[in-house]
């Protein structure tokens, strides 16, 4: 899906800003880890398969940011994290909580970069 | 196909969203007047408390959508197919779809410039701004959103006082009664209500009511009322209400049938909804309709349940019937009242206040007969009345948010071969709103006669004891190797901790080794126990309860350099709570320097074996309580299992340490030591049995070796020994462990030898292991940053955690 932010600022220049987390190989396969962007908590996990996915820190469950410490497994073919709160699991994917779909968690683009881990929280 | 949606709030997400996930092709434009993404209004009053916008708002839906942000539409022109926004761009559709929402109703009462209302979240915002500078608040409303509203103003710190023009608080909700009970709700958080008057001006700093009340206010919110958006379609000639609205027929087409109108803007069937579920329906209509299908919107139902300040409140059905049935009572503050047909034997409706329990199991039943006398169910709750799922008729509502029968779940049950309540609701919907109903699956999966099977979870066909046998034969090593040769997909929290405890107790090592550190739940994985805040707590290791006065005096120093709440466990240990993860290491390295090691509170493990002073200075003590509790808890520190383990000795039969309680509990005797096993604390309390008498310190601590080793062996995950040992059977037991019956003693005997032989301080390993502490650090990019989330408050001279606001209950 396209998202056109109509701010009048920023109308013009919308090149994505990448914000450099960690090196890839500070990442532990099925692990997440919690970084700090522009004041947002951002939970970043590394796939079995070596995908990265960023996300929303925030468990909308208990209100602590907590995510990037859940167990990250899959649920089908969907990777997921669980939250270490109370269990439920969120997509890495979408954000969805698939133990109750009206709830979800941001996510946000992450990429390796020259080995380093970025992710665009604008 | 060209689809454009004008407004971006819950309804148009929605009618997007089940647009895209029917597999729509062409071309979807939305646009938002708010410059921002469509965001939860059912959460709102979240924000206020510490919830962040990220967190309300929606997730992206896939697929062919463009959404335009704060991009107001000025003019449809319905010739040309077009719409024309605020700055001049022109969208060209096929398909129109109105999901512009409503606008809060401002009565027009003098000085009502001054006031607030409560829809966005740039409201919230004004909000915000105008009470950091006020003490105290008045919501004109007491309604649903208003009693929101007013739970926002007291978060923000106000004094805080409800106008409602009708004599009782929600009065669309509850009746009379119920509203009385909810006022004693209400009053009792510290708010102050005003009901039967409604406001007659509003000046700077003050409210005056109708009654000529005056209440001193620097913040003033209306919630009396949504008008529909309809100025969009007026101007288009589009066909409205008398009183607002677009009117719609059952397939939510308006006037001009290449324009659709849903959520609360639209009216249907001479009605304009505000609540989410029937939007959502309007929502599922219509793109049902635009894709060609046949789709009606049968009416919403207005039942409701809800948490408002902490209070449940629910009503269903129509609120009123020739006979009711009342169940009040006044101190617990719960008020529950069926109304019933004459012929008492139909459920017309209900409400339900401070207790929403019968909500879920009664409203299905609406228009149908009851098979329990309405007391019956008032008293005992619906479950207590007997009834379940099974007495259901198949056309029953049971999800009245996706509108899902009893007969479309029991129909995907047995065609779709489903198992669990997570399987209902992934393919029928039903559950996946609010919630409410999910007790009722759960009633019906069990009426329908669905076995449960043994498999551990969708990764493994195995129950624990098949995969301890599994890897204990096959000599696995590694959670991968597992799940690649005898499971599928990459687990999940039930089958990677049990896993890891599997691979713990065969093969020893550390827990944060290599693959086995991703195994790991929070716990272990910081070897410390997560609280409600994010923050952990830290638990050394006091054998037996005994300690001495400088290593108290280093926990003592210990909590107070690092800030720590501190308190006695029920375990004779000291709990040190309140700790980031950065600084988990660094209060290990202080406890690890003075002596202590891990406490294994985290595990999933022997925690603590408790002890009476004993015979050593008792006067009525028989034996050595103390002495044998350090040498057990020594023993067994740190063994892995399928749940806790505690235990406790008791140095005479006047057993202090409460020993039959324990996992594993030893009452002196005259002659040596009585071993009780299988009783527990907790939920189920149950008084440990006998399995062997009078043993000397040998023959006790052998015995224990077997119970525990067959024990982690057999026992199904998360099985206390209490379940277990009712399981085997108490006979059974003694003759594997005692008579070994099954002659594996001698391989029970020697996996204990591994253990003790084996056992590290998995702390002082730790700090030993510069790849293992890595994971110590708040954030990955700034690792001595602490948590901005985490606050803390004084309370009785130490440190308790700010309360954190929850989004979804």
């Amino acid at each position: 899906m396209t998202i056109i932010q109509n701010h009048p600022e920023t109308r013009t220049g919308t090149a994505t800003a990448w914000t450099p987390i960690c090196a890839h190989a500070d990442l532990l396969p099925e692990r997440g880890a919690a970084a700090l962007v522009a004041g947002r908590q951002i939970a970043v996990f590394r796939t079995f398969d070596g995908r990265l996915f960023a996300v929303g820190n925030r468990d909308p469950f208990s209100g602590a940011y907590v995510i990037s410490r859940g167990i990250v497994g899959t649920r089908g073919e969907e990777p997921v994290v669980s939250a270490p709160m109370h269990k439920q699991s969120f997509s890495l994917v979408t954000g969805m909580c698939l133990d109750d779909p009206a709830t979800a968690i941001p996510t946000y683009p992450v990429r390796v970069h020259n080995g380093t881990v970025e992710v665009s929280v604008a | 196909m060209r689809i454009v949606v004008v407004g971006y709030g819950p309804t148009a997400h929605r009618l997007v969203e089940s647009l895209t996930g029917r597999g729509f092709t062409g071309t979807i434009t939305v646009l938002g007047e708010e410059p921002r993404h469509a965001y939860d209004r059912v959460a709102l009053t979240s924000y206020l408390t510490g919830a962040t916008l990220e967190d309300l708002t929606y997730p992206a839906p896939e697929g062919p959508a463009t959404v335009r942000l704060a991009e107001r539409v000025t003019e449809i022109d319905r010739d040309r197919r077009v719409v024309v926004t605020a700055g001049g761009h022109e969208e060209p559709y096929d398909v129109l779809v109105l999901a512009t929402g409503s606008a809060p109703f401002v009565p027009p009462v003098p000085g009502a410039e001054h006031a607030f209302v409560y829809r966005t979240i740039d409201d919230l915002n004004a909000i915000r701004d105008a009470a950091s500078g006020a003490s105290a608040g008045v919501v004109v409303g007491g309604g649903l959103l208003g009693l929101e509203a007013a739970d926002a103003l007291r978060g923000l710190g106000l004094a805080t006082h409800v106008v409602e023009m009708a004599p009782w608080l929600m009065p669309r909700q509850v009746d009379e009664g119920g509203g009385a009970v909810l006022r004693g709700h209400v009053e009792r958080l510290g708010l102050s209500v005003h009901t039967g008057t409604g406001l007659n001006r509003i000046e700077p700093d003050k409210v005056v009511l109708a009654d000529g009340t005056e209440i001193d206010a620097g913040v003033v919110v209306f919630s009396a009322g949504i008008r529909p958006r309809d100025e969009l379609a007026f101007q288009a000639g589009l066909e409205l209400g008398e009183r607002g609205g677009i009117v719609v027929d059952d397939a939510m087409r308006t006037s001009d049938p290449a324009i659709y109108a849903i959520g609360e803007c639209a009216l249907v069937g001479g009605m304009v909804y505000g609540l989410v579920a029937p939007c959502f329906s309007m929502a599922e209509v219509a793109a049902d309709r635009i894709l060609g299908g046949e789709a009606v919107f049968t009416g919403g139902d207005l039942s409701a349940k809800l948490k408002l300040l902490g209070v449940d409140v629910a009503s269903f059905g129509q609120l009123s019937g020739a006979l009711d049935v009342t169940y009040m009572d006044p101190v617990a503050g719960v008020y529950k009242k069926l109304f019933i047909s004459d012929d008492a034997r139909t459920l017309l409706g209900g409400i339900c206040v401070g207790d929403a329990g019968p909500y879920s199991l009664l409203r299905p039943m609406v228009g149908r007969e009851l098979s329990a006398s309405p007391s019956d169910l008032l008293f005992a709750g619906a479950g207590g009345a007997g009834l379940s799922g099974a007495d259901f008729p198949d056309d029953a509502q049971v999800c009245s948010c996706n509108n899902v029968t009893k007969g479309q779940i029991c129909t995907a049950i047995h065609e779709l071969g489903l198992t669990d309540v997570a399987g209902v609701k992934k393919c029928t919907r039903a559950g996946t709103s609010c919630g409410s109903c999910v007790p009722a699956l759960a009633s019906i999966l069990a009426a329908e006669g669905v076995a449960l099977s043994k498999a551990l979870c969708e990764h493994f066909e195995y129950s624990r004891p098949e995969l301890f046998d599994i890897v204990r034969v096959r000599g696995i090593t590694t959670f991968s190797q597992l799940i690649t040769e005898h499971g599928r997909g990459r687990g999940c929290d039930i089958c990677k901790p049990a896993v890891a405890s599997i691979l713990a107790s065969l093969n020893g090592g550390h827990v944060l080794e290599g693959e086995q550190a991703a195994l790991q739940d929070t716990n272990d994985h910081f070897l410390a126990n997560l609280q409600k805040n994010g923050t952990y707590s830290v638990v050394p290791r006091i054998p037996g309860g005994e300690i001495t006065p400088e290593k108290l005096i280093v926990i003592g120093e210990v909590a107070r350099d690092f800030g720590l709440y501190t308190k006695i466990t029920g375990g004779q240990r000291i709990d040190l709570l309140g700790a980031r993860v950065e600084q988990l290491p660094k209060i290990w390295k202080r406890l690890v320097d003075a002596g202590f090691e891990s406490g294994h509170a985290y595990g999933k493990a022997l925690r603590t074996v408790k002890s009476c002073v004993g015979s050593t200075w008792c006067r009525y003590g028989v034996q050595d309580s103390v002495g044998m509790a350090i040498a057990l808890e020594l023993r067994y520190r740190g063994l892995r299992s399928p749940h806790k383990l505690k235990s406790a000795v008791s140095g005479c039969a006047r057993e202090c340490a409460e020993a039959r309680s324990k996992d594993f509990g030893i009452i002196a005797t005259e002659n040596g030591w009585n071993l009780y096993v299988g009783g527990n604390g907790g939920f189920k309390p149950r008084h440990a049995d006998l399995l062997a008498s009078d043993l000397s310190d040998d023959e006790l601590v052998r015995t224990i070796d077997r119970f525990l080793m067959f024990y982690i062996r057999t026992a199904d995950r998360l099985q206390r020994t209490s379940a277990w040992v009712q399981a085997i059977g108490l006979d059974y037991l003694r003759d594997v462990i005692v008579g070994d019956s099954l002659g594996i003693c001698a391989d029970l005997d020697a996996a204990m030898e591994r253990h003790v032989g084996g056992y590290f301080d998995e702390w002082r390993a730790t700090l030993d292991d510069p790849d293992k502490l890595r994971r110590f650090v708040s954030f990955v990019n700034a690792p001595d940053t602490p948590d901005p989330s985490i606050v803390f408050e004084t309370e009785r001279d130490q440190i308790k955690p700010v309360l954190l606001e929850v989004t979804r209950a």
